[in-house]
Order: C-alpha cells, then sequence, then structure tokens
C-alpha cells in the first residue's frame, strides 16, 4: 500500500492514478489520522518552499510524517519541491526543512547557464545513474524526465546521490539515503519513464 | 542535454475543445478530456489548455474542469482563464497543476505576478501576451481579454517588466498567425527572445514540423507551441489529434539544434 501526502500541493490524483492503473493499492492521506499503518509515503509538491513547508505544517501531519521516516523507517519518496523540503534548509525561504537528506538547496547561478535558456530549468532532460538502486532499475538508460525548478539540492555527501542531470551545472536530480528517496522531476508527469520509476518505489 | 519542447495548446469554451483562426471563427473539435488521452498516448511534452471564454465573461475558472484535465494528464500542464487572484492560483495548482498561466490579469494587475511567484514559486508563473501588429507599422502591440481590447504595451517591454516580476515562462500569442497555419511569427520571436532570459514558448502560426524545426533551428532550447497542427490534418483541415513520433521528434531536435549550435553560439557547460 502506496500512501500519497496531500498537504494541497503537488499532483496527488495523478501519482495515485499511475499505481490505479497497475493495480497496486493507493490511498490519499489529508490529515494524522488517515496516515496511520503507513507501510510507503509519497510527498508530492510544485510550489515555494516555504509555502510548501508551512502547508506540511499547517496539515497537522508533519510531525508524524517526520516519526514514520525517523522511528519506523518505512521508505519515503519525494517530488520536486518535495525532493527539497527533505534538505536542512534552503536558500528559497527561510523555514528549515525536515532534514532528512544531509543537504542543502541552492538557486542555480545564472552565469553557469546556457545561453539565454536561463531559469527555472524547464522541460524534458536525461538523468545519469550514478548509483544503481531498485528505483532505478530499466532507466539506467535514455530516461527522461520533465524538470521545472529553479534551485537544487546539494548534497553533503555524494553517497547520497543516485543520479544527475546536467543544466550548466550536474546536480543531484535522484538522491537516497537509508529509506529516504527523492527525485527533482515529476514523474508522474513523465510518460512511462515516470510511471516505471514510481513503480519500482512500489516494489522496493 | 535539455530539449526543446513541442506543445499542443488547447481552446476550451463551453468546456468543449475549440480552434480558433485569428482569435475568431471557433470551431468545436471535441471533447478535452478525450484528446488529453489521446496526447497521452503520443507522448507529448506538456500541454497548454486555455479557457477562451473565462476572462472575457469575468468568470471564475472551472475548477472541476481542470481537475479532470489534471489528473488524466501524464504531461506536465499549464492553465490559464480567468485566473485573477493568488487564491485562484494556489487552488489550481493544487488540483495537480505544474503552471498557471495570467494573460489579462497581469496586463492589469502587474503585481499579481510578484505575489504568485512569492506563493506558487516562480516555476509555476507563466505570462501570456496575445500580440497583434500594428496597422501600418512595424511594431506590435499586446491585447486583453482574448484579443478583444488593445492594451497599449509593446510586447517586448512587458516581457522584460514580467521577468523582473517573477514570471517563469513568457508565453507569445500571435493574433495575427492564429490558426493561419503558415509559419511562426519569427520576427516577433526574436523581439522577445533579445529582452528576456526565462523560457520562452512561441504559439501561433505553425502549420508543419518544419515550421516547428525552423523555430528551434533560430532558438535553440524553445517552447513550439501549436493549436491546429496537432489538430488538423490535410488542406482540409479534418480533425484528426496527432503528434510527431519520439523518433520524430528526436530527429527534429537533433536536426535544427545541430545546425544551431553551427550557427556559432554552441551548447556549452560549466562543471562545478
Amino acid at each position: 500500500m502506496i500512501t500519497v501526502i496531500d498537504y494541497g500541493l503537488g499532483n496527488v490524483l495523478a501519482i495515485a492514478n499511475v499505481y490505479k492503473i497497475a493495480n497496486i493499492p493507493v490511498r490519499v492521506a489529508k490529515c494524522k489520522s488517515e496516515l496511520e499503518g503507513a507501510e510507503k509515503i509519497i510527498l508530492p509538491g510544485v510550489g515555494a518552499f516555504d509555502y510548501a513547508m508551512r502547508r506540511l505544517q499547517e496539515s497537522g501531519m508533519k510531525e508524524f510524517v517526520d516519526d514514520l521516516v525517523n522511528v519506523d523507517h518505512i521508505p519515503v519518496l519525494g517530488i520536486c519541491v518535495g525532493m527539497q523540503m527533505m534538505a536542512k534548509s534552503s536558500e528559497e525561504g527561510a523555514l528549515p526543512g525536515l532534514g532528512w537528506i544531509d543537504s542543502v538547496v541552492k538557486k542555480f547561478d545564472k552565469d553557469k547557464l546556457i545561453e539565454k535558456t536561463g531559469l527555472p530549468h524547464m522541460g524534458w532532460n536525461d538523468y545519469r545513474v550514478v548509483r544503481s538502486m531498485g528505483l532505478l532499475n530499466n532507466l539506467e538508460s535514455h530516461a527522461k524526465s520533465y524538470f521545472l525548478h529553479s534551485y537544487y539540492m546539494k548534497c553533503n555527501y555524494n553517497d547520497d546521490i543516485l543520479a544527475l542531470t546536467e543544466y550548466g551545472i550536474e546536480f543531484a536530480s535522484v538522491v537516497n539515503h537509508g529509506n529516504v528517496f527523492g527525485v527533482q522531476f515529476h514523474p508522474e508527469k513523465s510518460h512511462e519513464y515516470g510511471s516505471r520509476l514510481l513503480l519500482n518505489f512500489a516494489e522496493l | 542535454m535539455l530539449r526543446p519542447r513541442i506543445i499542443p495548446c488547447l481552446l476550451i469554451r463551453n468546456k468543449g475543445l475549440v480552434k480558433t483562426i485569428l482569435f475568431k471563427d471557433d470551431r468545436y473539435i471535441g471533447d478535452p478530456i478525450n484528446t488529453v488521452k489521446i496526447f497521452n498516448e503520443k507522448h507529448v511534452d506538456e500541454l497548454i489548455a486555455i479557457d477562451i471564454d473565462a476572462s472575457v465573461k469575468n468568470c471564475e475558472p472551472d475548477y472541476a474542469m481542470i481537475a479532470n484535465l489534471a489528473r488524466e494528464c501524464r504531461m506536465p500542464l499549464c492553465y490559464g482563464g480567468g485566473i485573477k487572484t493568488v487564491e485562484q492560483a494556489l487552488k489550481i495548482i493544487g488540483l495537480g497543476v505544474e503552471k498557471v498561466a495570467i494573460s489579462s490579469a497581469a496586463i492589469q494587475n502587474p503585481s499579481l505576478i510578484e505575489k504568485l511567484a512569492k506563493e506558487i514559486g516562480t516555476q509555476s508563473v507563466v505570462v501570456v501576451l496575445d500580440v497583434k501588429k500594428k496597422f501600418l507599422a512595424r511594431s506590435y502591440e499586446t491585447y486583453l481579454l482574448n484579443g478583444k481590447k488593445a492594451s497599449g504595451y509593446d510586447p517586448a517591454d512587458l516581457a522584460e517588466e514580467m521577468e523582473k516580476r517573477g514570471a517563469g515562462e513568457i508565453v507569445v500569442n500571435s493574433i495575427d498567425h492564429d490558426g493561419a497555419m503558415r509559419g511562426y511569427d519569427l520576427e516577433l520571436a526574436s523581439l522577445i527572445r533579445d529582452r528576456i532570459s526565462l523560457p520562452l514558448t512561441i504559439l501561433g502560426g505553425a502549420g508543419s514540423l518544419r515550421d516547428i524545426e525552423n523555430l528551434i533551428m533560430k532558438f535553440g532550447i524553445i517552447g513550439a507551441a501549436a493549436g491546429s497542427l496537432f489538430i488538423y490534418k490535410g488542406p482540409t483541415r479534418g480533425v484528426l489529434i496527432n503528434y510527431p513520433k519520439p523518433e520524430e521528434k528526436d530527429a527534429i531536435v537533433s536536426r535544427s539544434l545541430g545546425r544551431f549550435a553551427d550557427s556559432g553560439f554552441g551548447i556549452s557547460s560549466v562543471s562545478v
């Protein structure tokens, strides 16, 4: 059973749809009680860092999710801002992050970017797998995904990086530390490449 | 490598998919959800859906319809039409839409863009400029309310201002080229490209994949959006939802980017 956290941000229904089509049990949690007994959780996200952190806090689920991840060690997958929320802090906001991955979220340096494409990093890009993992099964060559962001996660430990993507610099587009997983792109909006990744997460 | 985006643009009126010519003469095409399902199978890069009545009739965005579109889309969705407030935009993002497009309201109330950037993040704020060439002049003017009202503003000036205020993407829609299927207005695209360093998407005029190739060849990484091209087939404009196959798309991109690189711009990267 996959539990998708619905704190008012991100494409909860599109994620749930991928699992429904594959006959994998999925539920959506809007409050603490609906998180009880969760076995695997997905933290989606679209939007600004502080707004996302505030919404998660206001949903009443933040502390409970933190326990599920840090005490019960259940697998969690963060998507886009949901991944960035797993860092300690972000240059985009003032609120602290969840701190599940030893990292900070930084803004891309415009000066290092390809001329005129600017920020945000928007569109389909590839990723290069640097550490094999079940999450990336069958995605190890020629996988593409849709990116939409101006900030990226800078990991303090390279071991936490599963895949890198190039946009002026190479940044961590897939990360993993223990039971914590994050993807900077939108698997729910990346056709079969993204569905494959979400199904891989279910099989972990 | 980041790729150029090839984007079908769906116009919605009374919950139905329509297509216009020069922003007029709209023709009913079909059901938008069915169209999205077909575009899913064709692996489109992303979709733009615009409710062309919402701002004109001054009504609220149709949240139920937007939620249905967002749930079906296996690709990113940009929704526009009738968004005037931060609350409306937040609600739409909450329905699972990646980007909201603001047009009339961005011109009438530019500070909305700053507020949106702060709440939903720059990456999700798209400004759509509906542009018409001035009569007997070489310059252009931006229009409001689905092309019904001239704003008096030069589109390149507006694009620059919107970037400063926090827009994450500019979509330039040529009213003169809408539905004409005779190619993009490359001159207009150049005027805007020179003034901003944001993702830019050009809409209006694409009649063949060659037109898209020409746009990418000239500008490199850019959004090439089209309505008629992906909805009609053949000179009689029979309705047939279509989109280049992945290998066709790769060929277009590598041919045009190859020639783009030859033009001296080059694609460079700097490692950290």
